[in-house]
């Protein structure tokens, strides 16, 4: 089980890495849209601190969608999926071995650029490190609802603005546990909190997640 | 899993595409050497049935076993046994034949050699291209290579010559030769039923 995890994830991430404009794309929207506030709204740097966490999260999660489409519409496309389905391989495995490779090559980043972003928006050092670790609880979570997003729509000819209907809804909590957790720290009360929260939905997703997504693509596969 | 050894049963299978039903009532057994030979106009069924045949989706009517167990209930292991080619060769364009082959043997835990099937297939030459820069019809080739990475007893076959120049056409007939001489089965849907040598010991009209 554990070779066929790492045998789908390699190769995930070995074709992640032959297009990684797909990847970097959403990442440098990002930045785009994030450095844009600034530059719209008055520098006043009460404003940009009171708006900054919010505007992060809220560009993250956008920009985020758009590297999820792709998640599982080329394997079906080149009939991968069907031989995948059909191999002996344990396909929940399969499934969280490609969450996990779409988690690596858009979550990671997302970990690592946000808090740089967030300079931008004069945030004080210590809600920084509570960002990234906000971010990094929140991650997976989204990782693994765009693998819901993308695997109900994956028979569709063109899924992308249905997979944002579908899952910026149950993305909320994310955002109202993270921006909490970063606005607290920012004001230098105790975070622990939220991580909790933010902790208990990564749970929940992972461990639930991956049977909705495997069902979803059986049938979008028939 | 009762029955090891048994092979292929469809009893009164009926398959429907997109809610119109385009086979009714069609039972038929495959055993040890058999091949079925699935013949008809376009759009008469032959891809849904295969796939209802593979398990990628349910028969609108009756049922498909494998040895003796649903074909849509089959444990990941017993899966194995069943290999399907379809029209799409289920080949990932950016990488190379090597690790599209390399990938599909260890998805099915075989330990074929790949260098020995790349001979075979004329495919040395490309084994470090990406397929993206490959002929449609050695990409077909690298497709059906899938066929010989794993020990599937059954194969079943959607338009296997399809883009292959006469050479590839006479390897996928003496591999399905080979295959039901040693003991495999075989459904093959095919425009061109005469030049897979040994043809079917049994033939689906549709």
């Amino acid at each position: 089980m554990v070779d066929i995890f790492l045998t789908i994830m390699g190769r995930d991430l070995k074709l992640a890495y032959r297009r990684w404009s797909e990847f970097a794309n959403p990442l440098l929207f990002f930045v785009i849209v994030a450095s844009l506030f600034p530059l719209a709204l008055s520098p006043g740097q009460a404003l940009l601190q009171s708006i900054g966490t919010g505007v992060l999260w809220v560009a993250a999660l956008l920009s985020s969608l758009l590297a999820l489409e792709g998640l599982f519409r080329g394997d079906f496309e080149d009939g991968s999926m069907e031989q995948i389905l059909l191999s002996p391989a344990p396909f929940g495995t399969v499934v969280i071995a490609k969450i996990a490779a779409h988690w690596i090559v858009s979550g990671i980043p997302l970990i690592v650029l946000v808090p740089v972003v967030a300079l931008s928006f004069q945030l004080p050092g210590e809600a920084l490190a509570t960002l990234a670790a906000a971010l990094l609880l929140a991650t997976p979570t989204l990782s693994v609802l765009s693998a819901i997003g993308a695997a109900l729509t994956v028979s569709l000819k063109s899924g992308g603005s249905i997979i944002g209907l579908l899952i910026l809804p149950l993305c909320s909590p994310m955002l109202i546990f993270g921006t909490r957790a970063t606005d607290m720290a920012a004001n230098g009360e105790p975070v622990a909190a939220p991580l909790y929260l933010l902790a208990a939905l990564a749970v929940f997703a992972i461990s639930l997640g991956p049977l909705a997504v495997a069902a979803a693509l059986r049938v979008g596969l028939e | 899993m009762s029955d090891e050894n048994a092979g292929l049963i469809a009893a009164d299978l009926g398959v429907s595409r997109g809610g119109r039903l385009l086979i009714d009532g069609l039972s038929f057994e495959l055993e040890a050497g058999d091949a079925a030979l699935v013949t008809g106009p376009n759009g008469s069924g032959k891809t849904s049935l295969l796939r209802v045949l593979a398990g990628l989706a349910p028969p609108a009517a009756g049922s498909v076993k494998w040895a003796a167990t649903e074909v849509r209930q089959l444990a990941p292991e017993a899966r194995a046994g069943i290999a399907y080619r379809g029209h799409l060769n289920g080949l990932k364009k950016d990488l190379t034949v090597r690790e599209n082959l390399e990938f599909h043997r260890a998805l099915n835990g075989s330990e074929a050699p790949i260098d020995e099937l790349l001979v075979t297939l004329g495919l040395r030459d490309v084994a470090g291209q990406r397929l993206r820069f490959l002929s449609a019809g050695q990409r077909r080739r690298a497709g059906l290579a899938m066929l010989k990475l794993g020990e599937a007893r059954l194969w079943l076959l959607d338009e296997p010559l399809t883009n292959l120049d006469i050479a590839g056409r006479r390897l996928v007939a003496q591999w399905i030769d080979e295959h039901l001489d040693a003991g495999g089965m075989a459904a093959i849907a095919s425009h061109q039923p005469d030049q897979l040598a040994g043809g079917g010991t049994l033939s689906i009209e549709l």
